[in-house]
């Protein structure tokens, strides 16, 4: 045990030093696609790169991305009850933190969402924040109401890979590509994919927090 | 050297050192908290090589996506834990059976 630990300290260093020769050994300039992106951002119906990248010329990375997401959620869904935790105490601390910073963080996510297109922000950006809302209250002992867990809840998650998919339905007969957006309807067809994103992202990683699916209490 | 190599540099380290952590730690927290690192050098090295366009903006596809990639390590590391709950629950310990053979 001992001897192979003091075997495996130099392998790693020689591992280090080699992904370091990599790095240096790399241009010190290189472009990469800057250019090209800023050739096509008046096309791209919003002015930050990141964004244009993300909803507009890589759109169909990101499609699978929210899949990736959703699917997470599935795995953790189809493992079952967690095992018995203790349920946390009340306390007054947390629950008047929550209560205050609940909204504030939902404004920020707005905020977020919104400045997107033309700052660093957009919808991964909000849908964390949002998520992290839903993971404080969850903290504070909220749990969604169990006339809300069953459809609407469903419906939350898979409203981000859906409407990606209706849009990009919608854009292959409009203009004959997958996600290619007509260029006058490019920017409101962002915002409509960032924000229905956002509460995808936000609430399924406030649900992935939580854990086991939430009971349905319609059949008892 | 400029700045972005120091910073991917960093990233590399990061990643050995999660690596490192990964190979030695028979606790599953600890392999995922590992697992975590490893990503976050990975990210580093992404951001911090596109920095490189010799002007004040950086290059916009590495860091579109690192920030999808954010989001599902956040998941992913979701699901392991998860898994580890599950092991813990079933075996009593949050680590992976022996080798059969022993």
């Amino acid at each position: 045990m001992c001897i192979s630990r003091w075997l495996l300290l130099p392998l790693i260093l020689v591992l280090a030093a080699g992904l370091g020769y990599a790095v240096l050994s790399l241009p010190d300039q290189a472009e990469g696609l800057q250019k090209m992106v800023a050739a096509k951002m008046e096309v791209s119906g919003v002015s930050n790169p990141v964004t244009a990248v993300l909803l507009n010329f890589r759109a169909y990375d990101t499609l699978l991305e929210m899949v990736v997401l959703l699917m997470a959620l599935l795995g953790v869904w189809s493992l079952g009850s967690p095992p018995p935790q203790p349920e946390p105490a009340p306390d007054p601390v947390l629950d008047t933190l929550a209560r205050l910073l609940a909204p504030v963080l939902i404004l920020v996510a707005a905020y977020l969402l919104w400045v997107g297109a033309d700052s660093p922000g957009g919808a991964f950006q909000a849908g964390a924040v949002l998520g992290a809302a839903g993971v404080l209250l969850l903290l504070a002992g909220w749990r969604l109401h169990h006339g809300l867990t069953g459809l609407p809840l469903r419906l939350a998650l898979v409203a981000g890979p859906a409407a990606f998919v209706a849009i990009a339905v919608l854009t292959m007969f409009k203009t004959g590509g997958l996600l290619e957006y007509p260029q006058a309807q490019a920017g409101i067809l962002i915002l409509i994919l960032e924000t229905v994103a956002t509460i995808s992202i936000g609430v399924t990683l406030a649900a992935l927090f939580l854990g086991a699916r939430p009971e349905h209490r319609k059949k008892q | 050297m400029n700045a972005a190599f120091l910073y991917a540099l960093v990233g590399v380290g990061l990643f050995c050192i999660g690596l490192y952590a990964l190979i030695v730690h028979a606790h599953l927290l600890r392999k995922i908290l590992a697992l975590n690192i490893m990503g976050s050098g990975v990210f580093l090295v992404l951001v911090a090589l596109a920095k490189r366009t010799g002007n004040a903006i950086p290059d916009p596809v590495p860091h579109a996506m690192v920030i999808t990639g954010i989001v599902v390590a956040v998941s992913a590391t979701a699901l392991a834990l998860f898994l580890m709950l599950k092991v813990a629950a079933e075996t009593g310990r949050a680590e992976l059976p022996e080798e059969r053979g022993e």
